[in-house]
């Protein structure tokens, strides 16, 4: 380990504002990006397994009719 | 050798067989990810002239060559999709541009914010920056005339012409940026040679360029299995898919 | 009626392209009042001091140009589209890269060839250096070639779609600027009378570059469009 405690860390000689900063924002871009397919999959698939329920359920009810 | 190929066109295989690639890949690029993080953050030493905020280094370069490779993936599949006319590329291709957007953003934010302590101002017209901001102009018109059409056949194939046309173009554009900048390169911004890099320093860059691929083939995976549910949303495997509650 | 080799038939597109452009003056009349605004609208943004405007005026020159070339190739194939003569193009046994070609060079004629006629008079009121204005002249004939062959792998692409207009901006601006850096260049090099020779070398090989590849993207571009 190069800094010697949490506050060195922290503030990196003036520059930690920026180093942090920069991290920061990119952990978060990967995140979001990571997040977004699996988001859409589920609610693609939730919403497909709704259609083909009220499907069935119309399409059982034509039959006793 | 054909086999493989005629599998790689079918949708059911495709998705099975990026879920079980995903299973390991995606542990270890978060690993990747994580360690070479923590190394670069805490580990290294920092650089004589710039102090601690070369830090940004391990992930703006990373994500730089990344961005940058990705656009060629995203032509190539586009090549593929016209030449051969397999919509699995179709499918790799739309899914690579918003990956490289985002990571051309994240290599032009970080950019923007080592500017600041290294050169005193957050944006410089310099020949890498400019040339990302093209890039990222690049990738949002692929998106936008993604976007922009209703038969997705169609749009498909109009990216992939107009990926291609990048493609050639990205040279272009890199040469005459650099030739621009270093007729109008003001004086008072110094870079630091990059040439001698010492090994303490470089390691922990290449773990992060190898994990920025891995994290862009994850993503590529995974946007892919999305769209091709959508795109499959008619047959028999996405529906049972749907009704067992998207497990596979 | 015998068909006409693919070189008559070109020549007759680009006759038929130039006729109907003759036939609405206004049509091309545009452009170049665009140009003239624009021009006004520099030194009332940037103030009136001639040295000023005049260091400026290479760069304010060639954007202005550029962007004139990028309002007009929108509308290159938009009519032909409309009235289907450009399916019916597309289905006739001639080659359509050179059909293409025509196309484009009647939009250079008629656009990118008038604005560097009248460039002058504009450099004049910019206080450009007078010595300046033969490169000038020479690097908006080479690079309005090159933006007119860029413009129309836009125009291409977009032409099925509703609204066209504003994304074909998004898609071709990145694809103008090395020549808006070499246009430019160019004129400034002139200015400070340093040969302006290799600048315009440069848009002569981008300009070969253009002619060999755009009209077969421009040609992929036209068949995705039709086919949509």
């Amino acid at each position: 380990m190069y800094f010697q405690n949490f506050e060195q860390l922290l503030h990196m000689d003036g520059h930690g504002a920026f180093v942090w900063a920069a991290y920061a924002i990119t952990v978060f871009v990967i995140i979001a990006i990571l997040l977004a397919p699996g988001r859409r999959q589920r609610r693609f698939l939730t919403q497909l397994a709704g259609e083909l329920k009220r499907q069935r359920v119309t399409d059982s009810n034509a039959g006793e009719n | 050798m054909w086999t493989f190929f005629h599998k790689l066109g079918s949708p059911p295989w495709l998705y099975g067989i990026s879920g079980s690639i995903l299973r390991w890949l995606l542990p270890l690029t978060l690993l990747a990810l994580a360690t070479g993080l923590v190394w670069g953050l805490l580990f290294t030493a920092p650089d004589f002239r710039q102090g601690n905020s070369y830090r940004i280094i391990y992930i703006h370069v990373p994500a730089a060559v990344v961005a940058l490779a990705g656009y060629y993936v995203m032509a190539l599949a586009g090549a593929i999709n016209l030449i051969w006319k397999m919509k699995m590329a179709d499918v790799a291709m739309r899914s690579a541009a918003p990956i490289g957007a985002a990571l051309t953003f994240i290599a032009l934010v970080t950019g923007a914010i080592w500017g600041k302590p290294t050169w005193g101002t957050w944006w410089v017209w310099d020949a890498r920056i400019t040339s990302m901001l093209i890039l990222l102009f690049l990738y949002l018109g692929v998106i936008a005339l993604y976007e922009a059409f209703d038969n997705k056949e169609a749009a498909g194939k109009a990216c992939a012409v107009l990926s291609l046309v990048g493609m050639v173009n990205i040279p272009i554009i890199y040469k005459s940026v650099d030739w621009w900048y270093s007729l109008h390169q003001p004086a008072s911004i110094k870079f630091t040679g990059e040439s001698s890099i010492d090994p303490s320093m470089l390691y922990p860059l290449l773990l992060m360029i190898g994990a920025f691929y891995a994290l862009f083939t994850c993503c590529l995976l995974m946007n892919m299995r999305a769209e091709l549910l959508s795109r499959e949303a008619r047959t028999n495997w996405v529906r049972k898919l749907a009704l067992s509650g998207g497990r596979d | 009626m015998s068909a006409p080799g693919p070189l008559a038939f070109c020549l007759r597109l680009l006759r038929r392209q130039l006729i109907l452009a003759v036939r609405r003056p206004i049509e091309i009349g545009n452009p170049l009042l665009f140009f003239a605004m624009v021009v006004a609208l520099f030194p009332l943004g940037l103030g009136p001091a001639p040295d000023q405007l005049a260091s400026f005026a290479p760069g304010i020159l060639w954007i202005i140009a550029l962007l004139s070339n990028l309002l007009t190739s929108d509308a290159v194939f938009r009519s032909d589209f409309d009235d289907g003569s450009l399916e019916q193009l597309l289905l006739s046994p001639q080659p359509l890269y050179l059909s293409v070609l025509a196309y484009i060079a009647a939009h250079w004629l008629i656009t990118g060839l008038l604005l560097a006629l009248v460039s002058p008079l504009f450099a004049l009121m910019l206080n450009l250096p007078a010595g300046a204005i033969g490169s000038l002249m020479a690097s908006l004939l080479l690079g309005t070639a090159v933006l007119s062959l860029l413009g129309c792998i836009g125009a291409a692409l977009t032409v099925g779609l509703k609204r066209g207009g504003m994304l074909i901006s998004l898609l071709i601006l990145p694809l103008y600027m090395p020549v808006l850096i070499f246009g430019s260049a160019a004129v400034k090099a002139a200015v400070i009378g340093a040969p302006a020779g290799p600048y315009l070398a440069l848009l002569g090989a981008m300009l070969c570059l253009a002619i060999a590849l755009a009209p077969l993207a421009i040609a992929a571009g036209l068949r995705i469009s039709i086919d949509a």
